[in-house]
């Protein structure tokens, strides 16, 4: 993996961008380049079949980390490795180790009810459950037995989701009754909702418009201060246009051809994988050529 | 092309539409009312049978009839009140045993089973085949293990509720398993990635969205329950008590056992209260199913 200068940049430039707008936070705010997850020769089988190979990467604090390629590629299956919902899975097996603040995530003593409450997740397509906004933002904090004033908890949850102006008339009508855009926003709304210290996006705005889209992609800037974010996309101005850093993954075929496993091809700084790729494969995906 | 101009082109017979020929438009009408004579079937014998009972039993329903205690006698004062009890008290004990049995079992088998195992899949084929089973083999069944057997508890309420509920559960997990599977697998992932348990999961989101679902197929399942005359009489309901049943292990009777009794009776005006039995047990079995009606318009989740 290559650490380029471009690198220095990007973490310049977040620095900066933190300095100017929260000035406070940068005195207690860790060293940036602080990596949370520490992924070392990952591989997931299901049953017989690898789904994806030896991945290895570090994802930082504080950066959103986006993760490219082409579809049956893997990153879905590698973000749900991220707060062990592939364990729903029966057949799902992962090798290998994923350091998550320095503590292995599938130690055989790691309950993935607690790795999910610190690692929230935003599916492809907005989920919410068939209640009021109110009580589809409160089931995180309900079930983790969060002590304060719900009511606020919800309140500050709709703000960092951007919700807020636009719900908090109709609080106690049912989600299912919002836009698209709003009911996905409510989702992030929901995960942030538990505090946790990462999120997890799985192609967050396929399902969406342009203009929602560019909504929730302004958000997760704005959400970086405070979350390190892994988003899986296929729209790739959605990832260099957010992302810090940039995982290319692709299909691999083995010897007869029979069998498609993941894996990354090249992960580097964002600017760095658009621009000047050191992999054939990433420059002809990045430019259109293949895929 | 004016209206005009098009009108007298159609009169003049060039088309480059070719026209159906009456061979097909023939075919496609008789396939129609094939169709609506195999419907037709249906409604009229079920009409005929209706109009029938009507006729027998509407002159003999009155407030006596429902309030009054059967007679081996006096036909004009007889009446139904044991069999209406006994009936509903069937189906409240029937209720309290299948539903927790019914949706846990359900639970297990939508939720928690591995379908890659073959006790699962012996269990699920097994209920499959037990939802056909015969009703008066279940009656047997509550012979030999709960009015005598096992449980030997006579033939009382309760055994004929729990004889019931046995065959009745097969249709309730069938209903509560659909019901369970509604719920789209979304809810689920979307309340795991919160953190909540599988439990707090199936608990607060997979039962809340199933419910509807769940209680419409529970009131479809009892009214199976209520006009099964068979089972109750192998466990030995009794015949026209002048009583109701006074707790669990009272004897009892029930709205089928009493039109069975009536219609086997040699006197006519015996017979024609068993059609006025029919139709208290039909408003009966409209009001569950009107029921559930209801609730599903009402409270069905959609997704």
């Amino acid at each position: 993996m290559s650490r380029s200068g471009e690198e220095l940049t990007v973490a310049d430039r977040e620095a900066t961008a933190r300095e100017a707008t929260e000035p406070a936070r940068v005195a207690e705010s860790p060293t940036p380049r602080e990596a949370i997850f520490e992924v070392d020769d990952v591989s997931v089988f299901y049953g017989d079949k690898r789904a994806i190979r030896n991945v290895t990467l570090d994802l930082h604090r504080h950066e959103i980390t986006a993760l490219i390629g082409p579809s049956g590629c893997g990153k879905s299956t590698f973000i749900r490795c991220l707060n062990r919902m592939n364990d729903l899975i029966p057949s799902a097996r992962v090798e290998g180790t994923i350091g998550y603040h320095g503590e292995n995530l599938y130690d055989a003593s790691i309950d993935p009810v607690q790795v999910r409450k610190r690692i929230g997740m935003v599916f492809q397509k907005p989920n919410p459950f068939p209640k009021s906004i109110y009580d589809n933002i409160a089931f995180g904090p309900r079930v983790m037995g969060m002590k304060g004033d719900m009511d606020e908890i919800v309140e500050g949850a709709l703000r960092r989701g951007a919700l807020w102006d636009e719900v908090k008339d109709r609080l106690k009508t049912n989600a299912f009754g919002m836009s698209g855009g709003q009911q996905q926003r409510l989702c992030i709304a929901r995960a942030l909702a538990t505090a946790p210290d990462v999120l997890l996006m799985d192609e967050p705005c396929s399902a969406l418009d342009p203009i929602s889209t560019g909504r929730i992609e302004d958000l997760m800037m704005e959400l970086k201060r405070d979350y390190s974010i892994v988003i899986v996309t296929h729209n790739m101005q959605q990832a260099a246009r957010v992302s810090d850093m940039t995982a290319f993954f692709t299909v691999e075929l083995d010897d007869d051809g029979s069998d498609r496993t993941g894996a990354v091809v090249e992960y580097d700084a964002t600017g760095k994988i658009f621009t000047n790729p050191e992999d054939k494969r990433t420059e002809d995906y990045v430019t259109g050529k293949v895929g | 092309m004016t209206g005009a101009q098009i009108a007298a082109r159609a009169a003049g017979g060039t088309s480059v539409i070719p026209r159906a020929s009456g061979r097909q438009r023939f075919a496609e009408l008789a396939f129609r009312a094939l169709l609506l004579g195999a419907v037709g079937v249906g409604v009229l014998a079920l009409g005929v049978l209706l109009y029938d009972v009507a006729a027998d039993g509407l002159p003999k329903l009155s407030t006596d009839f429902l309030t009054k205690f059967p007679s081996r006698i006096i036909p004009a004062n007889s009446g139904v009140q044991s069999a209406l009890v006994g009936t509903l008290y069937l189906m409240v004990i029937t209720t309290v045993f299948v539903v927790p049995l019914g949706v846990a079992t359900a639970v297990y088998l939508e939720e928690y089973a591995d379908r890659n195992r073959w006790w699962n899949r012996m269990i699920e084929v097994n209920i499959q085949n037990l939802a056909a089973v015969p009703s008066v083999v279940y009656g047997i069944l509550g012979l030999a293990f709960i009015v005598r057997g096992p449980l030997s508890i006579g033939n009382v309420l309760l055994a004929g509720g729990l004889t019931l509920g046995l065959l009745v559960l097969p249709v309730v997990i069938i209903v509560a398993r659909e019901a369970i599977r509604a719920v789209p697998p979304s809810i689920r992932e979307g309340s795991l990635a919160l953190g909540a348990t599988q439990w707090q999961t199936i608990w607060k989101q997979v039962l809340p969205g199933s419910i509807a679902g769940i209680a419409t197929g529970v009131i479809l399942a009892l009214s199976r329950a209520i006009g099964e005359t068979a089972p109750l009489l192998v466990i030995g309901a009794a015949a026209s008590p002048r009583f109701n049943p006074d707790g669990l292990l009272s004897d009892f009777t029930a709205l089928p056992i009493q039109i069975f009794v009536w219609v086997q009776d040699p006197n006519r005006e015996f017979v024609s209260l068993a059609a006025a039995a029919i139709v208290v047990l039909m408003v009966v079995l409209l009001l569950m199913n009107s029921i559930a009606i209801f609730l599903r318009n009402r409270y069905e989740q959609k997704w």
